[in-house]
């Protein structure tokens, strides 16, 4: 059971750190949207 | 290519209704001379009973430009009326401050077309889908019971699996859960979670929702790789399929088919997660990264010099699609293929744990009993069996 939980753990891990690389890289939906002198928030 | 083969059934099916809304409009060829060339009633009414009608006679009717008529200033003689239908039809020689093509598309009909698809069939066929396929488990569980052990248990272990086989499966079928889930609440949180906990628990959901299906997709994508290469060369069809097949796989009567690593019924699961959900991912990407990843054009014109589409009577397919389309046809592809893969994987889930004795400890501690394994995966047992041996 220990590779069960092992991989719920990673989806966790990945999960967070794919959502700081994605924000940190503007590539969400909303900075798609926005322009410098259009924002969407 | 896996990607563009199931597009291409989805583009069929996307091509008969296209045509038969063509055939629809050959019964009423409109004369508008009473008009002016302008759109009649007859239009009008068609096109509000959703029939594909030519509009060219509106599209291409677009004014003069400044250039064509100087006299007359920067719009020559285009009207308001000119101005808003070259808009509506994307034709305006329009800019915006927002990224490439998105922005000057101020008018975009396609999006009314896919909202009611999803609101509608999507969800309605969907629904029915998985429901009904839990309800035909049921009734399997009902009529079978549980897949028991002819023989005792030996008491002896063979081990199925390795803890980086299991850890792939378990970090495939938790994110798969996990965005079907997500998924599913995103489609249907309108229709049901709103009467019950409101607009403000739906809304606050649905934002969690987002965030885990769109991030948790990156394990997803990554597991699929992962099986896909531990597990791919034991899934390739032989002649022992069409044995274990022949025999229902044991799972109607009391046979059990000799089978390799993986009998012929989980070749199918394998292949059926592999294709679809590459197609689901590559979906998902188009649709994690807005209008960098347009899928559905160039497979259309694909298909289109092929001549599958006109092979099939339905003319050819769109090839200039906005943007926005682009992301419509990527979010109906996708939740129809995941579906189809949710559908699938409630039927593995079932055979796994309540369906099968022993089938779980394969994914759960890797170990099964040796009378289990000789049972339903004989020659793997002899090929295991085998290599145990040292040669004399």
């Amino acid at each position: 059971m220990k590779a069960m939980f092992a991989g719920f753990a990673a989806i966790a891990v990945i999960c967070v750190a794919s959502w700081a690389a994605l924000t940190n890289m503007g590539l969400s939906t909303q900075s798609k949207y926005s322009a410098p002198s259009v924002r969407v928030d | 290519m896996f990607t563009r083969f199931i597009a291409f059934i989805f583009a069929a099916l996307l091509a008969l209704q296209i045509g038969t809304g063509a055939q629809a409009q050959e019964a009423q060829i409109t004369d508008r001379s009473a008009t002016g060339g302008a759109q009649t009633l007859a239009d009008i009414l068609a096109r509000q009973e959703g029939l594909k009608i030519d509009d060219s006679f509106r599209s291409d009717n677009l004014g003069g430009t400044g250039g064509s008529v100087p006299a007359l200033g920067t719009r020559g003689s285009a009207s308001d009326p000119d101005l808003w239908r070259a808009i509506r039809y994307g034709k305006a020689d329009a800019g915006s401050q927002t990224n490439g093509s998105l922005g000057p598309v101020l008018i975009q009909d396609g999006g009314m077309a896919w909202y009611e698809f999803r609101a509608g069939p999507l969800s309605s066929y969907g629904g029915y889908l998985l429901l009904g396929t839990i309800a035909a488990l049921a009734l399997f569980y009902i009529l079978r019971g549980r897949i028991g052990l002819d023989a005792q248990p030996t008491g002896r272990t063979i081990t199925r699996f390795k803890a980086f086989e299991r850890f792939s499966h378990w970090l495939l079928a938790g994110s798969f859960i996990l965005l079907g889930i997500t998924g599913l609440a995103s489609l249907f949180g309108r229709k049901f979670i709103i009467p019950l906990m409101g607009h403000e628990a739906n809304s606050t959901l649905l934002i969690a929702t987002k965030f885990i299906h769109n991030n948790v997709s990156w394990a997803f994508m990554l597991a699929l790789v992962f099986v896909f290469f531990l597990w791919v060369w034991h899934n390739i069809p032989d002649r022992t399929d069409i044995t274990w097949f022949a025999q229902a796989g044991g799972i109607v009567g009391k046979k059990h088919p000799p089978a390799k690593k993986f009998n012929g019924g989980q070749k199918i699961i394998f292949w059926s997660v592999i294709v679809l959900g590459a197609s689901i991912s590559a979906s998902g990407l188009s649709l994690l990264f807005p209008f960098d990843m347009p899928l559905f054009a160039k497979s259309f014109a694909l298909f289109n010099d092929l001549g599958l589409p006109q092979m099939l009577g339905a003319g050819e397919l769109p090839v200039a699609l906005a943007p926005q389309e682009e992301m419509q046809l990527a979010q109906a592809w996708h939740a129809i293929v995941s579906f189809v893969l949710m559908a699938i994987i409630i039927a593995h889930i079932y055979i796994g744990s309540i369906g099968m004795e022993g089938a779980f400890d394969a994914m759960g501690s890797g170990e099964v009993d040796e009378a289990w394994a000789r049972q339903h995966h004989s020659i793997w047992v002899d090929e295991v069996k085998a290599k145990e041996t040292p040669a004399e």
